[in-house]
């Protein structure tokens, strides 16, 4: 053995290398655990875009498909429906659809492209539960004056015809317009937007 | 032969010295009453849970595919099958029982308190372990309450701001609840989550023999070494390990036999309650599965009314009672962190109740009242008067900490008694 005397800033930095080695190890070996935990190209390639055809949807029925393995609702607006939207507007969180719960072209009062047909995720913005569709003058009975729209049966949370929430209710925000585009009269295409890659 | 053989061993690995330590020669107050059992309790639903579980996994199959139906499989075809899936999930709700149970014996007798608090620590981490433990194996059914439960669950996370929505994906797997989420629950819930909640076990025990047992007095039994007369000191043997820093009032006894004897008793009280449930009411009318969970998922249908199981819905109520989504989770959050701050809320110095101010025996019982209600608010549907009530509850329920955390600085006690009575 030598009697070499102990280089004490030699060792504190062959401490502090190996240390420095060994901590990018670790992060280099997290990343394929952390990782893993995303959507699978699987995963990812089922939440691919849907072609809706709409030539049957009568006036006034939700259509309901899946997309991403959620529901999405397709209505078709009647004419005195799309009257309705104007005339309860001071009892909304965000009339003007403010938050960004839909692509641009969704930002008006209707929060469609077309007028008539209004493409919505069914999700409740509070927790994920999917609401009812109240027709006919049931959703009187959730907002006076106001005879039709979405009710949530989890914590109550209520919608108008454009998927716009009422104030007081759990639910935060407006209901999600997904990315969507005509292909042509007939055909929705949900999942992609026009302009959009 | 037998005491060679034993003599080998102990020369090797310190079986007899741990068993003597931590069992036949460990001091346990004298006075430990019925509130005391449930430590024991949980560690034999522990064992259940883990037992069952082995073979419930040996006939699940973790696929949203055949998730259901393996649970069925289970239920009708294997020898069995459904005493032993019972078991388990009568020993989920069993396990929350005599966890609050066991919590609450701490609130009442001040065992949170110095030296205890690491102690304590352990053992909201338990809880938080067995709550994440409990939320993963409600989903592995594939049931409509297991799939929606976890989508309020996991859509918690979204509340955050910025990454919310990613972590949800990523949380997930997909952009939805699906297969991939019930199978890395499924992983997590067998293997992960059930070894961390065995460590944590161990270090709770391991910790509760340092500092030793609290009693319904809240009298320490180990004194400061030479300041007790012989005559004083327990006659019983206990280990050099506690004799050589401490000396030890007469008022202990040795926890094997004694204290596991009385456990055993208890236990025998409990396996009547838990076999009744388990042979006669296994769904305990909705209230450890709950009758939507009889029906495959469907993430096209939400069911009429979303509740987790019971034990979860007081922070579910006070998540309700919150009108903004992102507070609404922070609240319940802070529900669970203020009872694991308790040792650094409550300022007082004598620990049980017995001793304890009038204020604070009202504020407690208050709070388990509270809690309860909260329980019955999360629970059962939504009306108009319930969004007040859980409010002013949720009020009551943080109001229990605040009101501690002033009146125990200056509380009005009454005088220790020098032992145990």
């Amino acid at each position: 053995m030598s009697n070499a005397p102990v280089d004490n800033s030699r060792r504190r930095f062959l401490t502090i290398a190996t240390s420095v080695v060994g901590g990018v190890g670790v992060a280099g070996v997290a990343v394929p655990f952390i990782a893993s935990w995303n959507p699978s190209a699987k995963a990812k390639a089922a939440g691919a875009d849907v072609e809706v055809d709409i030539s049957k949807v009568e006036p006034g029925q939700l259509l309901r498909v899946e997309w991403r393995s959620k529901p999405v609702w397709i209505v078709r607006r009647t004419p005195e429906l799309l009257a309705e939207l104007g005339k309860h507007e001071e009892l909304l969180k965000d009339p003007a659809s403010d938050e960004p719960q839909q692509p641009e072209f969704a930002k008006n009062q209707y929060r469609s492209l077309k007028e008539e047909y209004l493409v919505l995720v069914g999700i409740c913005t509070h927790l994920g539960c999917s609401p009812q569709h109240l027709k006919d003058g049931a959703f009187e009975e959730q907002v006076e004056g106001v005879p039709e729209g979405f009710f949530c049966p989890c914590h109550g949370s209520k919608f108008d015809m454009a998927g716009r929430v009422f104030s007081g209710v759990p639910a935060p925000l407006n209901l999600v317009v997904p990315p969507y585009m005509y292909i042509d009269d007939n055909t929705i295409l949900i999942g992609t937007q026009e302009g959009a890659a | 032969m037998w005491k060679n053989l034993l003599d080998w061993i102990e020369y090797r690995i310190p079986m007899m010295r741990v068993a003597k330590m931590h069992a036949m020669e460990y001091p346990a107050p004298k006075n430990m009453n019925f509130w005391y059992v449930f430590g024991f309790l949980a560690t034999i639903v522990l064992v259940n849970q883990i037992v069952t579980g082995i073979w419930l996994t040996m006939s699940f199959e973790p696929s949203a595919e055949r998730a259901f139906a393996s649970v069925e499989y289970i239920m009708r075809e294997v020898d069995y099958g459904y005493i032993i899936r019972y078991m388990h999930s009568t020993g989920a709700s069993a396990f929350f029982i005599v966890v609050y149970l066991h919590m609450f014996r701490g609130m009442l007798y001040g065992s949170y308190q110095k030296p205890r608090e690491l102690l304590w620590l352990f053992g909201m981490f338990i809880y938080l372990a067995l709550m994440a433990e409990a939320f993963m194996g409600y989903v592995l059914p594939w049931g409509q309450m297991s799939y929606w439960g976890a989508q309020v669950i996991v859509s918690l996370f979204g509340a955050i701001p910025v990454i919310g929505e990613d972590l949800t994906v990523w949380i997930q797997g997909d952009y939805v609840i699906s297969g991939a989420t019930l199978n890395r629950f499924f992983a997590l819930h067998v293997i992960a989550l059930p070894l961390v909640i065995v460590i944590l076990v161990f270090l709770h025990i391991v910790a509760l023999h340092e500092v030793g047992s609290n009693n319904p007095d809240g009298v320490e039994v180990k004194r400061k070494k030479g300041s007790l007369k012989e005559e004083e000191k327990t006659k019983f043997k206990m280990h050099e390990y506690y004799t050589n820093k401490y000396d030890i009032i007469d008022d202990v006894v040795p926890f094997f036999p004694h204290i596991v004897l009385k456990d055993l008793v208890a236990f025998s009280v409990f396996l009547l309650g838990f076999c009744y449930v388990l042979f006669f009411k296994p769904e305990m009318g909705g209230y450890f599965l709950e009758a939507p969970n009889f029906e495959i998922a469907n993430p096209l249908k939400t069911p009429e009314h979303i509740f987790p199981v019971w034990y979860f819905t007081p922070f579910y109520a006070i998540l309700k009672a919150v009108p903004d989504k992102l507070l609404g989770v922070i609240a319940m959050f802070a529900a669970i962190v203020m009872l694991a701050l308790l040792p650094w809320i409550d300022r007082g110095k004598v620990k049980s109740w017995r001793y304890r101010s009038g204020i604070h025996k009202y504020n407690l019982i208050v709070f388990a009242i509270v809690f309860v209600f909260l329980g019955y608010l999360g629970g059962t549907p939504q009306e108009a008067w319930k969004v007040t009530a859980s409010q002013i509850a949720t009020f009551l329920y943080f109001a229990f900490f605040g009101l501690l955390w002033l009146y125990s600085k200056n509380e009005k006690t009454k005088p220790l008694p020098e032992r145990i009575g």
